[in-house]
């Protein structure tokens, strides 16, 4: 399916600069508790087993599979037939993203994933593509 | 423990439409005035007013227009269409604890004719300068409207119990076929068949077709709450708020949840179901009618698995057997539901729940005593008296 030129920007504050500073180096990182060590998604500031603040960062091995997916086909979407899919990331998290190169036909829920990048505009975003494609 | 000793002693609306052709204050002033008129109150009765954050009417506002010279209770719900029923939970709880005595609940918008919530968060072709923090999980990778959102949710549901679009297509038949006798409806005397259903272009493929999206609408609905002893002086037979609750799981998100362990059920939805037939000792088999708020057919499925009226995964079997049609065991959406009737943020299946109590619905199930209104996130049951 078509690359799109350009896509929205997200939106950074203090909470979440980490994440997306990792993602324009072209890597993935997980928040993980620095007290229990437990994963947790989307930027939170504390951890919900132990209550702790402190946290550092784990890399994604970039494995994954498909949880569910869709073809984002609004007509104002710069990406419009782009597939975006929930996947499954090997650590036990969950994200949304897209899977690039590839068509609708060959996507399948628990297909497994692989992480790449890919910078629309100026905008980078995790991305991935189909195991062994 | 979640019940209530609260009624609703009136309801009101204006029509429903797709250009209302004046402002969403004037909306909301009509549904208010009508509202108080059914229930056979003055303006001044009033002390307590409830809505949604999204909603753009100030309450105050409303209060100069219409008469009501002071508020002793506001207060708001979160979460969009989902907070719905959360709006009526509000009203009793404020009756309940004395804080007041009369509550109103509005929801007004000029939703098809100004901001169109089927339309993308951020729109046009350009990259948007700066978007919340919280939605940039999503947006960047095309989610950006409603029908993206939530059929990457059906989309796992659909797949675990092998569900087909044309499965989705066989409710939409039956919420039009309602709203086709319903003259309140905007698809009054407009049914469409499943052929119908299948040619409609794709809004979010392979889920969600046209015709599985729920309307874009312009109009005013409102309620009156106040005690249920009140009520049996007022000009209409009461219609008690059972119980009310809402649910929202730490794994989901503002208006979706993709990171339950479990999302090819409404897990939401279930735990507000176990709460409230322990809450009232009622169960799915005491339920007349069933108004489930459906931005987009799917979610009908999952409420209907998600409250035990059959089972996981039966929803398409309970629907294609007819137990949600006319002369079913749970007539679903009789008044055609936000896909037939009007898109009214939910607040109108309140209007028809009360209809079918009262015994005045257009599409009238005989002999009903008790109706689940559930939002999805927010439900009630209402009980007639």
């Amino acid at each position: 399916m078509a690359s799109p030129s350009s896509v929205i920007a997200p939106g950074i504050d203090r909470g979440t600069a980490w994440f997306w500073e990792g993602v324009a180096a072209h890597r993935l990182l997980l928040q993980r508790c620095a007290s229990c060590g437990t994963l947790r998604g989307q930027a939170l500031p504390m951890c919900a087993s132990c209550q702790s603040l402190e946290w550092d960062t784990q890399e994604a091995s970039g494995r994954g599979t498909v949880h569910t997916w869709l073809v984002s086909q609004h007509p104002s979407d710069p990406g419009e037939g782009r597939i975006v899919a929930l996947i499954d990331l090997e650590e036990g998290l969950r994200i949304v993203s897209n899977i690039v190169d590839a068509e609708p036909s060959d996507v399948a829920i628990g297909a497994p994933v692989e992480l790449t990048f890919r910078t629309y505009g100026d905008v980078t975003l995790h991305q991935f593509v189909l195991a062994g494609s | 423990m979640s019940t209530t000793k609260s009624a609703i002693a009136g309801i009101g609306q204006t029509e429903f439409s797709k250009d209302s052709g004046r402002s969403e204050l004037q909306l909301a002033v009509e549904a208010v005035h009508a509202a108080l008129q059914d229930a056979g109150l003055r303006p001044a009765d009033v002390d307590g007013m409830v809505t949604f954050v999204q909603d753009t009417n100030d309450e105050v506002a409303i209060c100069r227009s219409i008469g009501i010279p002071e508020l002793r209770w506001t207060s708001r719900t979160p979460f969009g269409g989902a907070g719905a029923s959360a709006t009526v939970q509000l009203a009793a709880a404020a009756v309940d604890s004395g804080m007041a005595e009369c509550v109103v609940v509005y929801r007004a918008f000029n939703e098809r004719s100004g901001r169109r919530f089927g339309q993308p968060v951020v729109g046009g072709p350009r990259p948007a300068a700066a978007i919340p923090p919280s939605m940039s999980w999503y947006l960047p990778f095309g989610l950006d409207t409603p029908a993206k959102f939530y059929a990457l949710w059906y989309q796992r549901y659909l797949h675990q119990y092998g569900v087909t679009n044309e499965d989705l297509g066989r409710y939409v038949v039956i919420a039009r076929q309602y709203a086709a006798t319903n003259p309140n409806a905007w698809f009054y005397q407009r049914p469409i068949t499943i052929d119908d259903h299948q040619a409609s272009r794709w809004i979010a493929e392979p889920v969600l077709r046209k015709l599985d999206c729920c309307q874009e609408s312009d109009g005013g609905v409102a309620l009156v709450i106040t005690s249920r002893e009140r009520a049996r002086d007022l000009a209409q037979p009461p219609v008690w708020i059972h119980a009310a609750s809402e649910s929202h799981l730490a794994a989901g998100d503002t208006m979706f949840n993709y990171f339950h362990p479990d999302i090819a059920g409404f897990p939401e939805a279930e735990s507000l179901g176990q709460h409230l037939w322990k809450a009232t000792g009622l169960s799915p088999s005491d339920i007349g009618v069933a108004l489930l708020y459906e931005n987009f057919s799917p979610v009908v499925f999952l409420m209907l698995e998600a409250f035990g009226f059959c089972g996981r995964g039966e929803a398409k079997d309970f629907i294609a057997s007819g137990e949600i049609s006319p002369g079913g065991s749970l007539p679903t959406n009789t008044h055609g539901g936000l896909l037939g009737e009007a898109y009214i943020h939910g607040v109108n299946n309140f209007l028809e729940g009360v209809r079918q109590l009262r015994g005045t619905a257009p599409n009238q199930v005989a002999g009903v005593e008790h109706v689940l209104v559930s939002a999805g996130r927010s439900a009630a049951i209402l009980t007639a008296g």
